[in-house]
C-alpha cells in the first residue's frame, strides 16, 4: 500500500467508524459530539483531495455554526423519552440489507471505472502554485458568478423560512 | 496522475493533533493511575458543599435560541464566500467589487427583515 | 494563471426576467415591513410577474437558444414556454389565495415573497444548461416550496406537511447531486452540451457507471415530480399543506421537474434513450396504477387530487419515454393544460373552505349543485377535464400524448394509459356524482371574492376553448420547441 492509500484508508474507515458511533448512541448530545469527530475527519479527507479551502470551510461552518445549531434543537425537543426506548424500529433488518445490497452495487461499478477523463488545466501544481483560496476566488468569481448569485437568495430564503417558520408574531 | 497526492505540509498539523490527543489521554490515564480512589456520597455529588441538585440537568430550551443559531448559520456561510473574494480581489476588479456588492445586499435585505421582525429581541 | 472567461454586462439580458422576479420580491419583502394591507402587497407581487411576463415575452423573438454566463443559462423557446406556465402558476395561485389566507390566519407578506422565490427558482431550473445551477434553481424553488407548506404553523398537519417535504427533498437532493457527481466524474463537465459530446467521445453512452449516474438523478427528479415510486410524500403533503399552496405545487414543481428531466435527458443523454425509457417505463407504469387506484378509496377530495396528479404525472411522463420531439412537446402541451385544470379544481376546493369549516371532504359536495350552480358547473368542467373526456382540455392532453406514444412504437404503453384512464373517471365522477345526484347534507357556504372570480373564468374558459380549439396552444409548443 502506498502512502497516500494508507492515507485515504485511514480516513475512510474512520469516517464510517464514526458514522456508526454517532447513529448508535443512546444520549443525543454524544452523537453530536461524536459527529464533530467526524466532521473533523470529513476536513482531513479534503486535504487529502487538494481542497484546502472546503476543508477550512467544513470546519468553520459545519463543526462550528451547524454542530451549535444541532445542540440547540436536540435540547429543544429535549429527548428524555427517546433515550429509554429502543434505538432501533423493527424495520432496521430492511435498512441494512438495502445498504448492503447499495455498497455491492456501487463497489461492482465503481470498480469499472477506467476512464480518467484528459486533466483540466486546474492541476495539483497549477493550483499549488497560485494558491488554493485565490484559484477558488477566480474561478468562483467569473466562471461560476451566477450560482454563487443563485446561493444568496437562498440563503436569503434561509433567513425569511427560520422566521417566518420559528419567531412569535409581533402585531 | 489522480490519487497520488500526499499534502505533506499538513504534516505540522498532523503532530499537532497527534499530540493534542496524546496529552489529553496522558492526563487521564497519568492521573488514573496515580490518584486514590476513595468515593463517598458527598464526594459524589456535583458541587460538594453546595445545594443538593434539584431535577433534570437538560431542560426544554426555548424556540429563540434555535431562531439565533439558524441566522448565525446563514451568516456564517455569507461570510465564507467573502473569503475567497477578498484574496482573489487585485484581479478580480471593479467587478469582482460590484458582484460582491450585490450578494450583500440581497442579503442585507434579509438583515433589514429580520431585524424589523424583532428576531434579535430577547423579549 | 490566466482569467476564466469574462463575463460582460450583455450576459445579464437574457435574466431579465429572473432578475425581475428577484427583484420584485425583495421590494415584497421590505414592502411586507411597512405595509398593513396584505393586498397591496399581493398586487405588487402580481405586477412584477406581469413585467416579467413582458421581458419573456420580449425575448420569445429569438429563434436561435442564447446562452449566458459561460453556457450556465440558456434562453430557448423550451425555457420561454415553461416559463409562460411558471407565470400563470403563480399569478392564478395569488389570485385563489387572497381570501383564503385571511381565513387561515396566515396572511403574512412573505407569503407573496416566497411564491416570487419558488418561481424565480422554477425559471432558473427550466434555463439551467449546466447541472450546478441546474441545483441550485432546485434548491431555491424546493426551500421555498418546504416553509410555504408550513407557513399556517398553527395547523399541526401543516408542519407535518413541511416537516415530511423538507426530508424527502433533501433526501432527493442527495441523490440529484450523487447522480451530479458521478457525471461529472466520468465526464470532467456538468455543462449539459459538454456532458452529451464527452459521452460521444469517451464512449460512455451505456456504461453501467453513468447508467447508475442516470439512475440518480431520476430518482431525484422522480421526487420532485411525485413518480412512484417516489411518490409517498405527495398525498400527506398535500393534503396538510394549504391549500392555495397545494395548487401551487401540483403544478409549478411538477412543471419544473419535467422541464429539467426534458432538458437533461434529451440535451446530455440522449444517446442514451434506450437506457433511461427502460428506467421510465415502469416507473410510468407504476405511477398510473398507484395514481388510478388508491384515488378510488379517498374521502379527503385534496387527497384525492394528490393521488390524481400523481395520476397525470404518469400520462406527462409518457411523452418523454419517447424520446423524440414530437414526444416532448406532446408533455409540454398536457403540462400547459394541466395548469388550468388542476388550478380550478383547487380553486373550487378552497371556495367551500370557510371560518370553522374545512370543506376537504368529498361528502361536503353533496348537493351543491341545489345551492351552487355555477361552481358545480365549474366543478363540472375541471372534473371532466381532470378525466379526460372531451370536449375539454384534458381530453386534447391526453390524446396528443398517447398519439405520440403510438406514433414511437410503444403501442401496448398506450393501450395502458386508457386503461388506467377509464379507472380514473370513477373517481372524478364520483364527485360529480355527489355534487348532481345526491341530496345536500347541511348548506354549503362559498367564500367569494372578486380575484377567486378572475381564477375561476379564466381556468375554466381555458379548459374549454383549448378542448374547443387547441390548436393555438398546440401551435405556441411547436413554435416554442422548433422555433
Amino acid at each position: 500500500m502506498t502512502a497516500p492509500q494508507l492515507f485515504f484508508a485511514y480516513f475512510a474507515v474512520m469516517i464510517t467508524v464514526l458514522s456508526l458511533l454517532m447513529i448508535t448512541r443512546r444520549n443525543p448530545v454524544h452523537g453530536v459530539l461524536w459527529m464533530l469527530v467526524l466532521f473533523v475527519h470529513i476536513a482531513g479527507l479534503y486535504i487529502f483531495l487538494n481542497a484546502e479551502f472546503l476543508a477550512a470551510i467544513q470546519i468553520i461552518v459545519y463543526a462550528g455554526a451547524i454542530l451549535v445549531l444541532f445542540l440547540f434543537v436536540i435540547m429543544l425537543l429535549n429527548l428524555k423519552k427517546e433515550e429509554t426506548v429502543k434505538k432501533f424500529q423493527k424495520h432496521w433488518l430492511v435498512g441494512v440489507g438495502t445498504g448492503i445490497i447499495f455498497a455491492v452495487f456501487s463497489v461492482s461499478i465503481v470498480r469499472k471505472i477506467e476512464v480518467f477523463p484528459q486533466l483540466g488545466k486546474y492541476t495539483i501544481e497549477a493550483v499549488k502554485a497560485e494558491g488554493n483560496i485565490m484559484t477558488v476566488g477566480k474561478v468562483l468569481y467569473t466562471k461560476y458568478l451566477l450560482p454563487f448569485e443563485i446561493a444568496s437568495v437562498i440563503l436569503l430564503v434561509a433567513i425569511i423560512g427560520a422566521v417566518v417558520l420559528a419567531k412569535k408574531r409581533i402585531e | 496522475m489522480p490519487g497520488t497526492y500526499i499534502p505533506s505540509e499538513y504534516l505540522p498539523v498532523a503532530i499537532i493533533f497527534l499530540f493534542a490527543a496524546l496529552i489529553g489521554l496522558g492526563a487521564l490515564v497519568a492521573g488514573l493511575l496515580v490518584r486514590p480512589r476513595r468515593p463517598y456520597v458527598q464526594k459524589l455529588y456535583p458541587y460538594e458543599s453546595g445545594n443538593p441538585p434539584v431535577g433534570e440537568p437538560r431542560y426544554k430550551f426555548s424556540v429563540k435560541f434555535y431562531i439565533i443559531a439558524m441566522l448565525f448559520v446563514v451568516f456564517d456561510v455569507e461570510a465564507v464566500f467573502l473569503y475567497p473574494w477578498a484574496v482573489a480581489y487585485d484581479k478580480l476588479g471593479i467587478f469582482g467589487f460590484v458582484e460582491m456588492m450585490l450578494f450583500i445586499f440581497i442579503l442585507l435585505i434579509g438583515y433589514i427583515y429580520v431585524w424589523k421582525k424583532g428576531a434579535f429581541n430577547w423579549e | 494563471m490566466e482569467m476564466e472567461t469574462t463575463i460582460s454586462l450583455l450576459d445579464i439580458r437574457p435574466l431579465v426576467p429572473e432578475l425581475t422576479m428577484i427583484c420584485v420580491g425583495l421590494i415584497v419583502i421590505l414592502l411586507d415591513l411597512i405595509v398593513r394591507k396584505k393586498e397591496v402587497v399581493a398586487i405588487v407581487g402580481i405586477a412584477g410577474t406581469l413585467v416579467a411576463l413582458y421581458g419573456t415575452y420580449k425575448l420569445y423573438g429569438f429563434y436561435e437558444p442564447q446562452s449566458a454566463f459561460s453556457g450556465m443559462f440558456v434562453l430557448d423557446g423550451y425555457s420561454n414556454f415553461f416559463k409562460l406556465i411558471f407565470y400563470l402558476n403563480i399569478i392564478l395561485t395569488i389570485c385563489i389565495s387572497f381570501k383564503y389566507m385571511a381565513i387561515e390566519k396566515a396572511s403574512f407578506g412573505e407569503y407573496y415573497a416566497l411564491l416570487m422565490f419558488a418561481t424565480t427558482g422554477m425559471m432558473i431550473m427550466a434555463s439551467a444548461a449546466d447541472l450546478i445551477v441546474l441545483y441550485l434553481g432546485l434548491e431555491l424553488m424546493a426551500l421555498s416550496t418546504y416553509i410555504l407548506a408550513g407557513i399556517t404553523r398553527k395547523r399541526q398537519r401543516s408542519n407535518e406537511a413541511a416537516l415530511k417535504y423538507f426530508f424527502l427533498g433533501a433526501f432527493s437532493s442527495a441523490f440529484l447531486l450523487y447522480g451530479i457527481s458521478l457525471t461529472y466524474g466520468l465526464t470532467g463537465t456538468t455543462n449539459l452540451r459538454e456532458i452529451a459530446s464527452a459521452l460521444q467521445t469517451l464512449d460512455l453512452n451505456g456504461s453501467p457507471i453513468m447508467y447508475l449516474g442516470l439512475i440518480f438523478m431520476i430518482v431525484a427528479f422522480g421526487f420532485k415530480i411525485a413518480l412512484a415510486p417516489f411518490h409517498m410524500w405527495a398525498p400527506d403533503v398535500y393534503e396538510g399543506a394549504p391549500t392555495s399552496i397545494t395548487a401551487f405545487m401540483s403544478v409549478g414543481p411538477k412543471a419544473a421537474g419535467f422541464a429539467v428531466l426534458g432538458r437533461v435527458l434529451f440535451g446530455a443523454f440522449a444517446g442514451m434513450q434506450v437506457q433511461w425509457a427502460s428506467i421510465l417505463i415502469p416507473m410510468a407504469v407504476l405511477t398510473m396504477a398507484v395514481g388510478s387506484i388508491i384515488a378510488l378509496a379517498q374521502t379527503n377530495i385534496k387527497r384525492m387530487l394528490a393521488y390524481s396528479s400523481i395520476a397525470h404525472a404518469g400520462y406527462m411522463l409518457l411523452g418523454v419515454i419517447t424520446g423524440t420531439t414530437g414526444g416532448l412537446m406532446s408533455t409540454v402541451n398536457y403540462l400547459a393544460i394541466y395548469l388550468f385544470m388542476n388550478i380550478g379544481a383547487f380553486a373550487i376546493v378552497i371556495m367551500l373552505r370557510r371560518e370553522g369549516f374545512q370543506g376537504e371532504n368529498i361528502e361536503d359536495y353533496m348537493g351543491l349543485s341545489k345551492s351552487h350552480p355555477l361552481a358545480s358547473a365549474l366543478m363540472l368542467i375541471f372534473m371532466f377535464s381532470l378525466a379526460g373526456i372531451p370536449p375539454t382540455a384534458g381530453f386534447i392532453g391526453k390524446f396528443y400524448v398517447f398519439m405520440e406514444v403510438i406514433k414511437a412504437g410503444y403501442v401496448y404503453l398506450a393501450i395502458i394509459a386508457v386503461a388506467f384512464s377509464a379507472i380514473s373517471a370513477f373517481f372524478y365522477l364520483r364527485v360529480v356524482m355527489y355534487i348532481y345526484m345526491k341530496d345536500p347534507k347541511e348548506e354549503v357556504v362559498l367564500t367569494r371574492s372578486p380575484s377567486m372570480s378572475i381564477a375561476l373564468a379564466v381556468t375554466a374558459m381555458m379548459v374549454l376553448i383549448l378542448g374547443i380549439f387547441p390548436s393555438f396552444l398546440l401551435n405556441l409548443v411547436r413554435y416554442s420547441i422548433l422555433g
